[in-house]
């Protein structure tokens, strides 16, 4: 295996060096970058403001596992504690996750795969980051003047009536993100429509564009519902509005109804385009097509659309009729099948492949297993007996963070390594890529998988203190932290170093069909010196003439 | 520190039906795992870069095997479904025998009074082998009654009636847990349910001070707060007769026939004018905020003692 490595590194270093007239040089200064309307800058933009969110929302749950490791509530109040899980939730969920690969990845290589020199409406993406700084402007203010304690889920009366925070700071940030959220749907929806390649058929495009188109229509439909359920939050909140308040003449369970309307299909925002990067990751590193493309393609459509019918599977023990929660339940089961299928198709691409183990296609395979397990924990969920027991317990915890963080995440990290070098063009250091892509996947395991075992024992979510026969659980959660902890800072350090001293990439490292690769590295501001013309499917990998490319090369 | 466990103690009927289920569950994750995960080792080695394994002829895609890694996953959800479905169905509908326990629950206590008028504190004692049926509201936020040990949990509610059941199958003490984020001290919210014998429980129940029933309690409320005034056969306003009224259908104002359930009654008292009932005008004054939530409790207990007797 060592041989064929350096075989494969060897055929990188010769290929290429590095554009000096590129995006990056085409303009110096700050002013240069504020005002870009270039996809690929504002793609680094996002990148920028979405690393200072994660490592604030990561401080917040290094403290909170920090308390966690004795039963007693010793080391901070339970009123900070309660602040902190919150201002995680919130800066991971709207602030991180949501525009990770949307707003990052998809920025900058969305218009590139599809061959086009920029989104449809450029200035209206820059637009769009300005509001999302000025969300997160709003969130830290509120951060800052001693934060919010109603958890990322805001429910009713406790938001509206009881809390003692900064609610209507933090949802006025999350309003505003929204709308970043919704222009940058329209934006992808409509270039994707328009601005495709001579030649580049719907049943062309690579995956990842499916994906993120799917991700658009979510977030253009769903987001303006989150903006009505939090404007509704706060109109109670701020004049008394009886809307939710049941001492108001209000429903508190129609704000779960509300919520959960945009924040089931969220999580879908939140893994679809993970999805994607990990259909573009696959068969690059095998060298082979992907297996069943149509139905690869159509299943996040599929999931978009059943992901906005399941909304009511959160609230199985909220005292919705139980007739309601059968219904939900069962379409709940229904909109795992598609993600299931994705699966299996990524498996059956890796026969007959020739198969190399880089960092990004590390961290694809770590992908696989933890997105599984997250996926096939969320059948004991949708269980409706079950989820009577297992319902804000842990047991949630662990699933859902084995989707955005095991799944999510992992494909961000995944593409972020696979792109970095078209971004930069420089590569990062493949030995620390590959250690830090191991150590995520087992401080990952060891932070979430004991949560498992602490949920189904019933410790619930949200516990500044608990009984002490959860403690050894705990213990274990925490170290694993420590690990993931290190197996995030790590690429932190790599990728700054490599921006000077990474090798040179070169158009092309890894041999990639998209037409990403087929400009330089970094790419000319208007990407492509001539409009490429796309003739035939994606993904046109050989891996047997790869086979006899390395025997020769032994 | 108790001994290293898997899953909590199995200290109720549900316990052992939702184990079980959760032990299939189990075993169909462990099916798709490794029918996922063997593959991809398997082929990571055999496939790796540089092997001289065979790959002419490779697929790209097969709608037979589309079709069928589509449908058994479908048709294993519907059994899954069903059962959890069914399971369900029985935990969430209490039986009519079951003991009645009243419970408010706010920041950040559980108030508890069993229907014979004993009252508790974060704590709730039952009999082995008996059904027991809580009927649950909220004074303040969402809160959530969750006892691992029984795998029972309800959401409790302001505003609303819940209902949560269990038969409690091992004497000991267990956990009670409120689930539902509510504020600062959420997760001091706790208690103990301690499961004992029937005659133990007899005994426990009618010691010390007493008192009188929820019903009892309840027609003094109806007799002193100016209830009889009115609902009443000689009352000088045209009134409704609540004798015989629980659980029946009321045809309202609107139109509407409603069933005179414990939210019918509840809004009744709080919100008189959102469902007028056929025939009467909208003349009764709001008691919002002049009950407490155990008061309206037990005015609704006894207006359900009362709910079998014909009007006068």
């Amino acid at each position: 295996m060592n041989t064929s490595s350096n075989a494969t590194t060897t055929i990188v270093r010769h290929s290429g060096a590095y554009a000096l007239d590129n995006y990056l040089t085409a303009g110096q200064g700050v002013k240069s970058w504020l005002l870009t309307t270039d996809h690929k800058r504002i793609g680094i933009l996002y990148l920028w403001t979405i690393l200072v969110f994660f490592l604030i929302a990561a401080v917040a749950a290094a403290l909170m596992r920090i308390e966690l490791l004795t039963p007693a509530g010793d080391l901070i109040s339970s009123e900070t504690y309660n602040k902190l899980f919150t201002v995680h939730g919130v800066l991971m969920v709207w602030f991180f996750l949501i525009p990770s690969i949307p707003a990052v990845l998809g920025n900058f290589v969305i218009p590139m795969m599809i061959g086009a020199r920029d989104v449809a409406f450029p200035r209206l993406n820059l637009f769009s980051w300005y509001l999302f700084v000025a969300a997160g402007a709003l969130a830290l203010w509120s951060l800052i003047h001693g934060g919010v304690d109603t958890g990322w889920t805001f429910y009713t009366p406790y938001s509206t009536t009881y809390a003692n925070s900064h609610v209507i700071s933090m949802a006025a940030g999350i309003f505003v993100a929204g709308f970043s959220s919704i222009i940058t749907g329209i934006n992808f929806i409509v270039t994707i429509h328009k601005m495709r390649a001579p030649g580049l058929r719907w049943f062309r495009l690579p995956l990842f564009i499916w994906a993120l188109y799917a991700t658009s229509l979510i977030l253009v439909l769903a987001t303006p519902v989150l903006a009505i359920t939090l404007a509704l939050m706060s109109v109670e909140r701020l004049w008394g509005v009886g809307i939710f308040d049941p001492k108001l003449g209000g429903d508190p369970i129609l704000f779960q109804h509300l919520f959960w309307f945009y924040s089931h299909p969220a999580v879908y925002i939140m893994i679809l385009p993970g999805m994607g990067v990990i259909s573009e990751l696959i068969t690059c590193f095998s060298r082979k097509r992907i297996f069943g493309y149509a139905w690869v393609g159509c299943s996040s459509m599929a999931i978009a659309v059943l992901g906005f019918i399941v909304w009511g599977h959160h609230m199985f023990v909220s005292s919705q009729s139980i007739y309601a929660g059968m219904i939900f339940s069962l379409l709940s089961f229904l909109v795992a099948v598609p993600s299931g299928v994705k699966v299996f198709n990524w498996t059956a691409t890796l026969y007959k492949g020739s198969i190399t183990f880089q960092t990004p296609m590390l961290y694809a395979l770590g992908f696989i297993g933890l997105f599984t397990i997250g996926g096939l924990t969320g059948l004991c969920v949708a269980t409706l007996a079950v989820d009577v027991h297992v319902h804000d317990t842990y047991f949630v915890i662990a699933h859902f963070h084995y989707i955005m963080v095991g799944g999510m995440v992992m494909a961000f990290m995944g593409g972020l390594h696979y792109w970095w070098p078209k971004i930069t063009g420089r590569l990062y250091p493949e030995f620390w890529g590959k250690l830090a892509a191991m150590i995520t996947f087992i401080g990952f395991n060891l932070t979430f998988f004991p949560q498992f075992l602490l949920g189904y024992l019933g410790m619930p979510r949200r516990y500044h203190a608990y009984p002490p026969e959860f403690q050894m659980l705990n213990v274990l959660s925490t170290a694993g932290a420590s690990i993931l902890g290190v197996g995030y800072v790590l690429p932190l350090i790599y990728f700054l170093w490599s921006l000077k001293r990474g090798r040179l990439a070169g158009p092309n490292p890894w041999r990639a069909t998209g037409l990403e690769w087929q400009t330089s590295s970094p790419p000319p501001v208007h990407n492509f010196e001539a409009t490429p013309i796309a003739t035939a499917s994606p993904y046109l990998y050989d891996a047997e003439a790869d086979r006899d490319l390395h025997m020769a090369n032994a | 520190m108790d001994k290293f466990r898997l899953i909590p103690p199995q200290a109720s009927t549900s316990a052992h039906q939702i184990d079980w289920l959760f032990i299939a569950l189990v075993a169909i994750m462990l099916f798709f795992l490794i029918s996922v995960f063997f593959p991809i080792t398997w082929f990571a080695i055999k496939y790796r870069s540089g092997s001289d394994a065979n790959r002419s002829n490779p697929s790209h895609g097969s709608n037979l095997i589309e079709i069928s890694w589509t449908t058994l996953p479908i048709v294993l959800s519907v059994a899954l479904f069903s059962w959890g479905a069914v399971a369900y169905y029985h935990i969430e509908r209490p039986p009519p025998n079951a003991l009645q326990v009243q419970i408010v629950g706010k920041q950040w206590m559980w108030k508890l009074q069993h229907a014979e008028g004993k009252r508790e504190i974060n704590e709730l004692h039952v009999p082995l082998g008996q059904p027991v049926a809580l009927t649950m509201t909220s004074q303040d936020v969402i809160h959530s009654f969750f006892v691992p040990a029984f795998r029972v949990k309800q959401d409790v509610v302001p505003g609303k009636y819940t209902s949560e059941w269990f038969k409690a199958t091992q004497l000991g003490e267990y956990h009670i847990f409120c689930s539902q984020y509510c504020g600062t001290d959420h997760s001091g919210m706790i208690g103990r349910v301690v499961v004992m014998e029937p005659v133990a429980y007899q005994r426990w129940l009618t010691a010390g001070e007493g008192g009188e029933s929820i019903v009892v309690s309840g027609r003094r409320l109806f007799l002193d707060r100016g209830c009889s005034g009115c609902h009443a056969v000689n009352s000088k306003f045209h009134t409704p007769l609540l004798e015989g009224l629980f659980d029946k259908p009321v045809p309202l104002s609107s139109g509407e026939i409603v069933k005179a359930d414990e939210q019918y009654l509840r809004d009744s008292i709080l919100l008189p004018g959102k469902q007028i009932a056929a025939g009467y005008d909208n003349i009764m004054p709001s008691y919002a905020g002049q009950l407490s939530e155990e008061e309206i409790m037990q005015l609704i207990a006894y207006l359900k003692s009362i709910g079998d007797k014909t009007s006068p």
